[in-house]
């Protein structure tokens, strides 16, 4: 590579070798060790993997107080059960709210594919329609953590149900991922506004980074609200069906 | 070549894979309403979690496509989990087993 190359510039495409090869020579090379991935993406990856030890410390925690407790842990399935009128159904809210996650990330993959295909007007629609979803899971949350707290009178410290652990666990868990999926929704409206403005067709300077911004921001962004999901399939699978 | 542009795939993998999850998160959810216990249940709600898990680490975040540079860096630290989650298990069976001794309860 000619001296004068910003790190922008990366090897050609043809340079680089796919498999076990490329990953050798990727990270024994110099400069940048992911090449063709821009710095910004890296970098959602690492703070991806360190979320994931996060919530993987949350879940191994749940574990290990579940399987020591002595006291047998509140029906699970029963305690999230939802009547509309009639015979109370099981889990039925969390299984909305799992639908409407993994609504909202394909609106999010969409968002991501119109995005580098510059459909301004697409991709800022499909933003809002995913922090939309978002809210809505947000807010069916907070009437699942109040139906809990008023009528169930759960308590992090104790419950009328059972194993006194259930509420910490319960409100650490899923209050970790409903403040992840708030957070989610306010970059998704800042991005959304920003395609709409156009400033990623002109590669506006960013304000707190003053780097310029593109497209590839929404699939950063994408990276992230899909981990948001991801993390919910397993709080699903482990918290709510165990 | 899509990876000089960024990410770009065809909408139809995008879709399959929605439509796959949807039909996943259904069969979970059977597994409770369905009142399935023991093994059975247990090995079928991994299997759609790892399944559901798989397909959007893959698909949904590029995984598959990234060069293998990335995919290991961001794949293989979590594996140290499972020492972790064993390490627990030894540790929460010794703790219930204690408890059990000590206040007699029993469940």
């Amino acid at each position: 590579m000619a001296p004068q190359d910003t790190s922008t510039a990366v090897a050609q495409p043809g340079d680089l070798k796919p498999g076990l090869t490329g990953l050798t020579e990727d990270w024994s090379s110099d400069q940048r060790t992911f090449k063709n991935v821009p710095w910004g993406k890296a970098m959602m990856w690492i703070f991806l993997l360190s979320d994931t030890f996060i919530f993987s410390c949350f879940l191994i925690s749940y574990m290990t107080v579940r399987m020591s407790t002595a006291v047998a842990w509140p029906p699970v399935s029963e305690v999230f059960s939802l009547s509309f009128g009639g015979e109370p159904i099981p889990l039925i809210l969390i299984a909305i709210m799992t639908f409407i996650l993994i609504t909202s990330s394909g609106t999010m993959v969409l968002a991501v594919n119109y995005g580098y295909r510059k459909d301004r007007k697409k991709t800022a629609l499909l933003l809002i329609i995913t922090a939309l979803f978002g809210a809505s899971f947000v807010g069916m949350q907070a009437f699942e953590w109040t139906k809990l707290i008023v009528e169930e009178g759960v308590r992090p410290w104790g419950n009328p149900m059972g194993a006194s652990q259930f509420g910490s666990a319960f409100f650490m868990i899923t209050g970790f991922h409903g403040f992840h999926v708030s957070v989610g929704v306010l970059f998704l409206v800042l991005i959304a506004r920003k395609v709409w403005r156009g400033d990623y067709d002109i590669e506006k300077k960013g304000f707190f980074t003053s780097r310029k911004g593109n497209y590839e921001i929404v699939e950063t962004m994408g990276l992230y609200w899909h981990f948001v999901d991801l993390v919910w399939v397993f709080i699903f699978a482990f918290f709510y069906l165990w | 070549m899509a990876h000089a542009e960024g990410q770009q795939h065809p909408l139809s993998v995008y879709i399959k894979v929605w439509v796959l999850l949807f039909v996943l998160s259904t069969f979970s959810y059977m597994v409770d309403y369905m009142h399935l216990e023991g093994y059975l249940r247990w090995s079928l709600i991994l299997l759609f979690m790892f399944l559901k898990a798989g397909f959007i680490i893959a698909v949904f975040m590029h995984i598959k496509w990234e060069r293998w540079a990335l995919s290991f860096a961001i794949c293989t630290p979590p594996v140290v989990l499972l020492v972790f989650i064993g390490i627990m298990v030894i540790e929460s069976d010794y703790t219930f087993l204690t408890r059990n001794l000590f206040f007699g309860t029993g469940s």
